[in-house]
């Protein structure tokens, strides 16, 4: 049972019985110190925010994955012989798929550069005094503008493998292999295809009239956003190639 | 939101811009930016609710379309016309979509989810407002397209809720398998999109905005179960829209996900190949934790109701959380339970089956854990709590029904009937809904600064307590009796003719509980003008939302964020001055 003491005694109620919920968050008025960066907060919550939205995309590659799989081996009526037939027809890859996983493990590279200059600009810089738009300057810029680049590039790739494959006869509806062919890199490049758009909004920061914060957070998690991109699609192309 | 009082220049400085990038928006000013496009989680909740609302008036006229179709199969309806079977069956698909997606879905997590999981762990809002609103948005935009299924070329949809292939994947298999399923299946995947936004924003803020004190085994257990819906939405939304994908297709692309070798209407399709089985694997295992994220924010509401109102700290505060978290999890383990009947492996069938009955655990646990609150409590009996104990009473006779369907041998003789009509009705029908009407009796005054009429809501309580037992418990019975589900006419079936009584028993049933849901809603609208004037904490209980102004302000907490000591059921205190202490009372209470 429990029993009230009508004392004054104030606990910590970071550290009293049943606090085991984490620190609390650093930009409360509540006592905390001040000295903490409203920046590291801001920065940790949008990174679990796209931890967790990352969990929700893998939800969507792991069913297609089991669909992939099961339908292999799942046998298939044939009406010409009256019998349960496989008709999984492995497809062959274009190469091209090759090049365009060099662009984009490439882009993950410059992207990584952007975003570790748009961080030390923002360390470096004092928070207060950075004027809006103007966090390292033009270089960052450059490379931000590189990764469009490779990333449109990419999907250029994707959209000429798509019609080497349509050409092989392997089109979308030709058998069921080459439909999740379509579909996983299809899906991949819509989800690609956001990240590129998420960059242009990193990119037209100093027009969107963003605060210098703002703008390296969006940089930052963007930046993990395309490196998740670039894995996912080195799983994908796995996947097709070994797993047919 | 205004810096806290005292310090120097610099920290004002840093601390304003702190709290303004924590808020991460300012009060705003025009009609647009206030009450449309807003940025405010307690807007966005408000919008939630209202769209569930709009949505379960929409939902209920479409039952009660099919209860008279059901006894009166041949009658004329002004202006509807004749019910064909095919309008049946467009009744009973959107009559479940729209119950289960955008009522069930929507009003307890995005309606009070988004209004008070900030408020009780004292936040200033949702993690990410633009994305919140954005969820909002998109979610009424798949409302719209759902309900545009009606106005196209074949109407809408015949398939059901579960839109097994090959029928909702062949354009020709009926009269509403052309564009209008094409519609509902791009509704569901924008509500998956919805959905999988609003998980985020829970889970972050649920993670990272707590205030200072509130450790999660602090947090009231309506915000745990938010969570827990939260992490349940995250992995199954993304499945369904998978399946959604593939669906769409198999519709217009030409694939063979789903379709195998079919003949439709004498023509035989252009598929050959797919597994209808697949959908279904992949439909259940996002569909069977649906039920829990329907059902588990009523949990955790009915939870705190019953410690509120009996004013006793809840029984089992830490068996609850762990409670939810196995139901969470065995969710995830029994989608198999619903495919008894597509021939797969007994083996299969036994695994699943254990496992569903192995949810009867941690149910029971909390089922008795409410109990245990309530013996020996001394009982307010005010409207909300009648609605949790009503809510408690569902959920025992919804739920002792499972037990018997998770045996595939009791299952495939009852499967096709009235008997899983009634079952799920009362487990994850009525007994969320009874959660929706407990949260808006409950939360009313701090919302709209006003309360509800407490006669009314007793008129409201009692008349849909009786009525929905006096629909779905016969259900039960005439399914046994073997009235199929989904027959659009059975009068004149010569072995369930000894039914029709009893179904038109259930039809007056079902008009007379309607009837009572405009009670509610008259109750709500006029209370809001009306209304005798609330308090800030008119019920006397605990958590964070009651010591903010009524309503809210626009940061919550009018600038000063609350500190939290105790925790959330703090009622009956020995030597306390009240019975009940406030989550932010510094004077210590022992941990029990």
């Amino acid at each position: 049972m429990a029993s009230y003491t009508p004392t004054a005694t104030i606990d910590d109620p970071t550290t009293s019985a049943g606090a085991n919920g984490g620190s609390p968050p650093a930009w409360i008025d509540g006592g905390d110190d001040f000295d903490s960066r409203p920046l590291d907060a801001r920065l940790r919550r949008a990174r679990l925010g796209l931890l967790v939205g990352v969990v929700g995309i893998v939800m969507i590659f792991v069913s297609f994955t089991s669909a992939y799989v099961v339908r292999q081996g799942l046998p298939t009526f044939d009406s010409r012989t009256n019998s349960m037939v496989h008709d999984w027809i492995p497809v062959r890859l274009p190469r091209l798929l090759l090049v365009n996983t060099l662009v984009l493990l490439l882009s993950s590279f410059t992207i990584e550069l952007a975003r570790r200059r748009a961080a030390r600009d923002a360390a470096l810089a004092d928070v207060a005094s950075v004027q809006e738009g103007s966090i390292g300057g033009d270089e960052k810029v450059s490379w931000l503008a590189l990764t469009v680049v490779l990333g449109l590039l990419f999907l250029t790739g994707q959209g000429l493998a798509w019609r080497e494959l349509a050409a092989s006869g392997f089109y979308i509806s030709a058998t069921p292999s080459s439909s999740f062919v379509f579909l996983l890199t299809g899906m991949h490049g819509a989800h690609l295809l956001g990240g590129v758009i998420a960059l242009l909004i990193a990119g037209a920061a100093s027009l969107l009239r963003r605060s210098a914060q703002s703008q390296v957070i969006w940089l930052d998690v963007t930046g993990w956003y395309w490196h998740f991109m670039a894995i996912l699609w080195v799983y994908i192309l796995a996947l097709l190639e070994f797993v047919r | 939101m205004a810096g806290g009082a005292g310090g120097g220049k610099t920290i004002m400085a840093t601390r304003e811009f702190a709290a303004h990038e924590a808020h991460a928006h300012a009060a705003p000013q025009g009609f647009i930016r206030k009450w449309v496009f807003s940025l405010d989680h307690k807007v966005i909740g408000l919008q939630y609710y209202f769209l569930a609302l709009t949505a379960v008036l929409v939902g209920m006229f479409l039952s009660l379309l099919m209860r008279i179709h059901l006894i009166w199969p041949n009658i004329t309806l002004p202006l509807l016309g004749d019910i064909k079977p095919e309008t049946y069956l467009t009744l009973v698909t959107m009559h479940g979509t729209i119950m289960v997606f955008f009522v069930l879905t929507t009003a307890p997590q995005g309606g009070f989810g988004n209004y008070f999981l900030p408020i009780q762990i004292g936040a200033a809002d949702m993690a990410f407002p633009v994305l919140n609103m954005l969820s909002f948005w998109v979610t009424a935009l798949a409302f719209v397209v759902m309900l545009g299924a009606f106005f196209v070329t074949g109407g809408a949809p015949l398939h059901g809720w579960t839109g097994y292939p090959p029928l909702s994947a062949v354009q020709s298999a009926g009269p509403g398998e052309g564009p209008g399923a094409d519609l509902w299946i791009i509704s569901i995947a924008l509500f998956c999109i919805g959905a999988l936004m609003s998980a985020l924003n829970f889970i972050t803020t649920t993670l990272d905005m707590r205030t200072k004190g509130m450790s999660m085994m602090r947090m009231p257990l309506t915000c745990w179960a938010w969570f827990i819906t939260a992490i349940l939405g995250l992995l199954a939304f993304g499945v369904l829209f998978s399946a959604g994908i593939l669906l769409l297709l198999d519709r217009n692309a030409g694939t063979s996900f789903y379709v195998p070798l079919t003949v439709f209407s004498g023509q035989v399709v252009a598929h050959k190949g797919g597994s209808p089985l697949l959908w279904q694997h992949l439909f259940w295992f996002f569909g069977h934790p649906e039920v829990y994220i329907a059902i588990l924010p009523a949990m955790g509401l009915c939870s705190q109701l019953v410690s509120v109102f009996s004013r006793k700290p809840i029984f089992g505060y830490k068996a609850m959380v762990y409670a939810m978290l196995s139901i969470g999890l065995l969710g995830f383990m029994v989608w198999g339970h619903h495919m008894f009947m597509s021939g797969m492996s007994p083996y299969s069938a036994f695994a699943f089956s254990i496992m569903t009955m192995a949810i009867g655990v941690p149910s029971a646990i909390k089922t008795f854990n409410w109990l245990g609150t309530l013996w020996g409590g001394r009982i307010r009996f005010a409207s909300p709590m009648l609605f949790a104990i009503g809510f408690v009473s569902l959920f025992v006779s919804g739920g002792i029904s499972g037990p018997f369907l998770a045996q595939p041998t009791l299952d495939i003789p009852l499967h096709d009937t009235a008997f899983v009509t009634g079952h799920f009705h009362l487990i994850m029908g009525v007994a969320s809904i009874f959660g929706i009407f407990a949260a808006t009796y409950y939360w009313f005054p701090k919302m709209f600064g006003r309360m509800m009429n407490e006669s009314l809501a007793r008129w409201h309580f009692w008349l849909t307590f009786v009525g929905t037992y006096c629909i779905f418990m016969p259900m039960h019975y005439a399914g046994m009796a073997g009235q199929p589900r989904r027959y659009s006419q059975f009068t004149e079936l010569h072995y369930l003719e000894k039914l029709i009584p009893l179904n038109t028993f259930i039809t007056f049933s079902a008009f007379v509980t309607i009837a009572a849901q405009l009670i509610f809603v008259f109750n709500l609208f006029w209370s809001m003008k009306a209304g005798k004037k609330a308090s800030d904490n008119p019920w006397e209980a605990t958590t964070l939302e009651w010591t903010t102004a009524t309503p809210p302000p626009h940061d919550n907490f009018g600038g000063h964020p609350p500190i939290v000591y105790n925790g959330p059921y703090e009622y009956g205190v020995p030597g306390a001055p009240q019975d009940f202490v406030m989550q932010t009372d510094p004077r210590t209470v022992a941990a029990h």
